[in-house]
């Protein structure tokens, strides 16, 4: 069978061949950078559709079902209607810092891309601190929601954006050692070694209870950072404000939206890959023949089935929690999460040392 | 206290003949004391003031108290009467804090001014709004229809 | 929806909230006045709806006049009209047929179940969970279809008159019903999981919005307000109407008087009007639907005063006649109106997420309070 990672070296091969060295990587660079472009938009259209389908069928009712066959078209006209509509820019506003935000926190997103493996080989760069790369940029959407909530001009968007602010730089630190904790049983931060380490079984299996813990401490911290519910005070509809986008209207407003999307995107991504072991099929310790059957379905199936799980898991949460408020909120994570998640660490460390996982 | 008992022991009042439960009338001046009494007596107790109605009778005004207790199920009904030219009530705002919004609808809706009360201000109608409505002689040729 | 309206010396801020707004449940207008995050002073400003309903019912007859209520606490209409129709019925010593008696109990326990139904769903959407409002309206809508096909209307149902009730229930009626309660019975338990034993529910509404038994009484508020602060004032139990005294059913009453005590109050209360149902649904006497009454009412001279349960709170109606067709003065009195005079006590010192809150467990219906 075909896999990707043969047709990009194909490709790969024929541009150095036809092309002179400079250009060939020119002309890659584009590629990657239209198909990254392309697979946002593509994935923001289908997470926001399935998004409202999930919704719909957990509340008894049936979501778009008009445009389009099923509705599928439903994302793509309100994408276009969002293009078509005025973008206002608030009267005292900021302007530079004002166009600029929406801006900062899609190319967060974007450069994460970069690290994630896609399919067996199918990697953008493969860079040997892959983790921590992605755990660095993350921290960047920070400044495009501050930025947006300072530029509005807005008492109450500079509210939300700073409570935003505070709930993502503090789930950060959850996150981040939840992250260090499987890194610490791969020995290495290139995703690609943590991908392969996961080759006779998947770390939430080999890793035992820690590594149950920090799964679940992951999932609840990148809950938190892209401000999904329960833990989505910043933009709650039934409270005062509608957060640091209260004032974008148009382009801009579908910016943050699709940023949103795409980054759960991401953080399912990261997840998928650190616990469920990204694109490596399931396997079970050494029962060869097992193996070699899960071997046939493709490793970018494995890939985009677990990360959707982690999607539909997380959209599960949104429609069944109630909210937390800001101070329930930040008890959770500097008194619950992040002492767990120490001593979970220290847990880890322990068993890495001893080589008490199989 | 059955409502015989309870005639028997506000004896300084006039009760009306023929009321589902003892009704009586006092004035302006003696409302304040008799709601003292009422409420902090021992075996009277009138805690809980579920009603205050205002009445216009064209020659004066009545406000008409509802008034029971929590520990012993008993009513008293007593209707102050006051002046149709200047009709002052004294509040009662600090001994059933209910009153303080049932007040200003009375207030609001016939002009009977309550002596003391926190905060006298019109509740449904708009601030600048002249006349009182629900008075018997209340024109409004633009938003009434007489039917 | 929110604008700064003004500053005050020490450095707080007031705001205002509504009168269009998600939580407000209609059209309340309040005035908040802050400082940074906790409410110092929380003021209602009533009147976006108000209707002049008494004035009016000083022009209309005392069978037309029963109607104008179902559009007062539209949650509660049957309930509301059974007020009207018992005081009436007290001036003209009418007598009602058993018939009419238990239809008009079943009515008043569907009506409140439904608004009970429609109150947790918002209560639940306004804390943040998005899912059972959607729920709760699926189990209205069944009852809504039951009594659309006895009383024609799905709201404001104006089905009872003084004497009985407008029309014989449908064939079927019985076993709707019945249909219904077995579907409800286990979904009740399915809400209990799925929001009342919520650990996020539970922090976001226990120790928010204490009322202590004497401010509860002071204030006058009743209905599950009231009775979760540990005051019994089930109008059904105190003051029997109908054929409540025969009933087996019991007063939820809560010491703890905060937002989960109220949230518990009303869920026990479903359970209770599913129960009374019971008792009811298989024993409903044949006879008249309504007791003979003159075409044209004349209440002799006097005074009336009916007082009722509704889903939030006592209802009473007082009437006033000078022995004419049309009443001398009416005046109700609506739960809402004094439950709403303790939301200022209740708020303060909390934070405005605790104000949704609090106003999501009184149950408010703004017309109810306008009148």
């Amino acid at each position: 069978m075909i896999s990707l990672a043969d047709i990009t070296a194909a490709i790969n091969h024929w541009l150095y061949a036809t092309l002179p060295g400079w250009a060939a990587l020119l002309v890659e660079a584009v590629i990657v950078g239209i198909a990254a472009i392309t697979l946002f938009a593509v994935l923001g259209l289908v997470l926001v559709f399935m998004e409202r389908k999930v919704s719909a069928y957990m509340q008894v009712r049936l979501g778009p079902n008009r445009v389009g066959p099923g509705g599928t078209l439903q994302t793509l006209a309100d994408t276009l209607k969002l293009a078509m509509k005025e973008g206002l820019t608030p009267d005292g506003a900021d302007k530079f810092l004002f166009n600029l935000a929406p801006y900062v926190v899609i190319i967060a997103a974007m450069l994460i891309l970069a690290p994630i493996a896609f399919a067996k080989g199918f990697q953008i760069w493969d860079l040997n601190i892959g983790i921590l790369y992605v755990s660095a940029v993350s921290s960047l959407s920070v400044i495009g929601i501050l930025m947006a909530g300072w530029a509005s001009n807005n008492k109450y968007s500079l509210l939300g954006a700073m409570r935003s602010g505070a709930q993502i730089v503090s789930y950060e630190l959850s996150a981040g050692i939840s992250v260090v904790s499987i890194v610490i049983l791969t020995g290495s931060l290139r995703i690609s070694d943590i991908v392969a380490s996961q080759q006779d079984g998947w770390w939430i299996f080999k890793g035992h209870i820690p590594a149950l813990i920090s799964f679940v401490i992951f999932i609840i911290a990148v809950t938190a950072e892209t401000n999904r519910a329960p833990f989505d005070l910043a933009e709650a509809e039934s409270e005062l404000t509608a957060g640091f986008h209260t004032e974008y209207s148009g382009m801009k407003f579908a910016l943050f939206f699709l940023a949103e999307y795409v980054n759960i995107f991401i953080v399912c991504a990261i997840a998928a890959t650190l616990y469920l072991g990204g694109w490596m099929p399931l396997h079970i310790g050494h029962w060869a023949a097992f193996n070699h059957v899960m071997d046939y379905i493709p490793s970018s199936l494995w890939f985009w089935g677990k990360t959707f799980f982690l999607i539909f898991v997380i959209m599960w949460f949104r429609w069944t929690f109630p909210r937390l408020r800001i101070d329930q909120l930040l008890n959770l994570e500097w008194k619950y999460l992040l002492p767990i998640s120490m001593v979970n660490l220290l847990l880890m460390a322990l068993i890495a040392v001893e080589g008490w996982y199989l | 206290m059955s409502p015989e008992a309870l005639r028997e022991r506000l004896s300084n009042l006039t009760f009306e003949q023929g009321t589902e439960w003892p009704t009586a009338t006092v004035t302006a001046l003696d409302w304040r004391a008799l709601a003292e009494e009422v409420r902090h007596t021992d075996g009277l107790e009138f805690d809980y003031l579920f009603c205050v109605t205002g009445v216009d009778w064209k020659t004066h005004f009545t406000v008409v108290y509802h008034l029971t207790s929590t520990a012993h199920r008993h009513i008293l009904v007593v209707k102050v009467s006051a002046d149709r030219s200047e009709p002052v009530v004294p509040t009662v705002s600090d001994i059933w804090r209910t009153a303080e919004f049932h007040e200003r609808e009375v207030y609001d809706l016939f002009g009977i001014v309550f002596r003391g009360h926190p905060d006298l201000r019109r509740l449904f109608m708009t601030d600048d709004w002249n006349g009182w409505p629900l008075r018997k002689d209340y024109e409004d040729p633009v938003n009434m229809i007489k039917l | 929806m929110i604008e700064e309206i003004g500053t005050t010396e020490a450095g707080e801020l007031v705001i205002n909230m509504g009168p269009q707004h998600p939580s407000t449940h209609g059209v309340l207008h309040l005035i908040i006045t802050i400082s940074g995050e906790t409410i110092k002073k929380v003021e209602p400003h009533l009147g976006y709806i108000h209707r002049s309903i008494e004035k009016m019912c000083e022009s209309l007859s005392y069978r037309q006049f029963i109607y104008v209520t179902s559009r007062m606490d539209y949650l509660s209409s049957h309930i509301n009209n059974h007020g009207c129709a018992l005081c009436v019925e007290k001036g003209m010593q009418i007598e009602v047929p058993p018939r009419a008696q238990v239809i008009r109990v079943l009515m008043d326990e569907l009506t409140r179940l439904a608004s009970h139904q429609l109150w947790w769903g918002a209560m639940a959407m306004d804390v943040g969970a998005l899912t059972p409002f959607f729920h709760a309206f699926r189990e209205r809508e069944a009852i809504n279809d039951i009594m659309e096909e006895t009383c024609g209307a799905r709201l404001t149902m104006n089905y009872m008159v003084p004497g009985g009730v407008m029309a014989d229930l449908h064939p079927r009626f019985a076993e709707r019903v019945k249909e219904f309660m077995r579907f409800f019975r286990s979904k009740m338990d399915e809400y209990d999981e799925l929001v009342t034993n919520n650990v996020i529910f539970k922090s976001r509404m226990q120790g928010v919005g204490y009322l202590s038994r004497e401010n509860a009484i002071s204030y006058g508020c009743t209905g599950p307000t009231g009775r979760a602060s540990g005051v019994s004032c089930d109008m059904r139990k105190i003051a029997p109407y109908e054929v409540y005294g025969r009933l087996a059913f019991n007063e939820i009453l809560q010491t703890e008087g905060d937002c989960y005590a109220r949230y518990l109050v009303r869920m026990a209360e479903m359970r209770q009007s599913l129960s009374i149902i019971d008792q009811l649904i298989d024993n409903i006497p044949e006879g008249d639907f309504q007791a003979k009454t003159k075409a044209v009412l004349k209440l002799p001279k006097g005074e009336f005063y009916s007082r009722v349960e509704t889903a939030r709170g006592e209802f009473g109606v007082y009437i006033i006649s000078e022995g004419g067709t049309t009443p001398y003065r009416i005046k109700f009195r609506s739960p809402g109106f004094s439950n709403l005079s303790a939301l200022d006590h209740m708020a303060r010192g909390h934070k405005i997420g605790d104000l949704v809150a609090i106003m999501g467990t009184l149950d408010l219906v703004i017309p109810d309070i306008d009148r």
